[in-house]
């Protein structure tokens, strides 16, 4: 019993490791003064009005909204799309299809970005938005396809075969019985797709452009080169969307359980 | 899996309704199935394996064919120590993780289920927020004029103790993002542990530390080495962290490629570099996968 103690002790203190330090952002976009010493000074809103008043800083937040709501949407088509043949089809060397597909996971960033660089730049698809979308869409697709086929492994396989047999094709039987089952998974899928977009740094500073950067390129860059508060407002900014994009996928994931298992 | 795949093309024999069950019906099916990878494998070939080749190729080929580039990688001292700091790094942050992450495993395998759903939610929350945020807050708590220090100021009249800009700044940051890769595969390792195991080895004599060492923790072992490969091979290709809260002193391998390739314009050493780094990598996974028969190449990627 006092060992189940001690044990809680230490993981309160672990969680307080992971989660308190991040908190310390949000007092300072608040911060009067304008340095970036905490305890901040005084309150006041100037870093945010900064932001949003500041063109470079809304055309950057545009561009990453614009690319991570663009990978959503290429990376869970795809993703689904892949995830199906991987559940439907059997044949030798599927275990290594699905592994070139989730390889992009375990790549380091760095390689695959200075990579992405030297192909663009022949391509002349650096700064580019189809660039960032189809960069995005490679470390995005794993997360859609992980989350997706959990999905497809719950599915009753009998329910498609009752729908075949009651004589709907194949496209029919995906909208109408097996999507609205995988939903749940899907959803989860997008919603990280978007967030990993959201949140990308290495890629998109090899990608960049001056005219097309994401709002966490404008950070690192802003971090490295200036020493302008506003960066607090935008952290703010950037991890409040990336946390309800997460709550709500995993909200989406919780449901998961009821109608796919039942 | 099995029974999913007669949904794909043999189902066409057995539901007369769908398919007809003509042999000429049965190929096309099947091949159409084959259709759903195009995309994906498309995309991925041409904008993760073509990318990786030009990577190989450069380095082979700039300036010039030969292997110039790699010999200048293994025969600099500056980048041997880049690349043993590297390893080093990335070994503490292991180890730091395993330390930390085994008793939070432990924990969750003896809690129930609401207290244990909540032990998971809180090891994934930070995964919600993104590294460069999460570094922007170690790089206000860290600085000289930050409030660690200036709290070692107040209590114990010491300071200011350089904690960025140092190897402890890095690894501190690294651990804080890793800790999740390691806590899961540990407890999904540890949840398979038969509990009856541990009385056992009580009956039969052994002392709590013997039956950690000789029952528990060998038997924990696929969970440590999953959760320690990945932990070790992301920690290699850190890029952030180190540049943001390290110095020029602390720069690790992928530092140095985004410094040979954007400054320099050293193309032919700067993939030489990120070629020796992803086959480390890959090297790291093949070993351990071979001793870790139930591990699969992907350890914990559900991030």
């Amino acid at each position: 019993m006092t060992t189940k103690r001690l044990l809680t002790a230490f993981a309160v203190l672990i969680i307080m490791w992971l989660i308190v330090p991040t908190l310390v952002i949000v007092p300072m976009s608040f911060n009067e003064a304008p340095s970036f010493n905490f305890p901040p000074k005084g309150f006041s809103l100037r870093w945010y009005e900064n932001f949003f008043t500041d063109p470079n800083w809304l055309k950057a937040l545009f561009s990453s909204l614009q690319v991570a709501v663009l990978t959503m949407f290429v990376a869970t088509a795809v993703g689904v799309l892949a995830s199906l043949g991987l559940s439907k089809v059997k044949f030798r060397g599927k275990g290594l299809l699905e592994g070139y597909f989730l390889l992009p996971l375990i790549v380091p960033g760095i390689v695959l970005a200075v990579g992405l660089y030297s192909l663009f730049l022949r391509m002349d698809l650096l700064g580019t938005l189809p660039g960032f979308v189809l960069a995005h869409t490679i470390v995005s697709m794993p997360l859609v396809i992980t989350n997706v086929m959990a999905s497809l492994q719950g599915l009753d396989p009998r329910l498609e075969q009752a729908s075949s047999s009651l004589g709907a094709g194949k496209v029919r039987t995906f909208f109408s019985i097996t999507l609205p089952l995988i939903a749940p998974g899907v959803m989860a899928g997008a919603l990280f797709a978007f967030v990993t977009s959201f949140d990308e740094v290495i890629l998109s500073l090899f990608i960049q452009s001056p005219t097309l950067q994401t709002l966490p390129v404008k950070i690192f860059n802003s971090v490295t080169q200036t020493n302008d508060p506003t960066v607090a407002a935008v952290a703010v900014i950037t991890m409040l969307t990336s946390v309800i994009v997460m709550l709500v996928a995993q909200f989406a994931t919780r449901k998961r359980k009821r109608p796919v298992a039942a | 899996m099995t029974d999913q795949t007669v949904t794909g093309g043999i189902a066409a024999g057995s539901a007369p309704g769908a398919g007809g069950g003509t042999p000429r019906r049965r190929i096309p099916s099947n091949w159409r199935t084959l259709l759903l990878f195009v995309p994906a494998f498309v995309i991925v070939t041409l904008f993760f394996l073509a990318p990786l080749i030009d990577v190989f190729i450069r380095s082979i080929t700039d300036p010039k064919l030969g292997l110039q580039n790699y010999e200048w990688l293994f025969t600099t001292d500056a980048n041997i120590a880049v690349i043993v700091r590297t390893f080093g790094t990335a070994f503490i942050v292991t180890f730091v993780c395993l330390l930390l992450a085994y008793p939070y495993a432990y924990l969750m395998t003896i809690v129930g289920d609401r207290a244990r759903n909540a032990l998971q939610l809180f090891i994934m929350m930070p995964l919600w927020t993104s590294i460069l945020v999460r570094t922007l807050a170690w790089m206000v708590l860290l600085q000289d004029t930050g409030p660690i220090n200036g709290l070692l100021a107040a209590w114990f009249g010491i300071g200011p103790i350089p904690l960025i800009r140092t190897t402890f700044g890095v690894a501190l940051g690294m651990s804080q993002v890793l800790l999740p890769f390691m806590v899961l595969p540990l407890y999904s390792s540890m949840s398979k542990i038969d509990k009856r195991l541990l009385p056992a080895a009580a009956n039969l004599g052994a002392g709590p530390i013997t039956r950690f060492f000789t029952v528990y923790l060998p038997l924990s072992r696929p969970g440590i080495f999953s959760g320690g490969v990945t932990v070790f091979i992301l920690g290699l290709g850190f890029y952030i962290i180190p540049a943001l809260l390290g110095s020029s002193k602390e720069s690790m391998i992928s530092a140095l490629i985004q410094q040979q390739i954007s400054v320099f314009l050293m193309w032919g050493q700067g993939t030489a570099l990120g070629i020796f780094l992803l086959v480390c990598t890959i090297l790291i996974l093949v070993i351990v996968s071979r001793f870790n028969k139930n591990g699969s190449l992907f350890p914990g990627v559900d991030k």
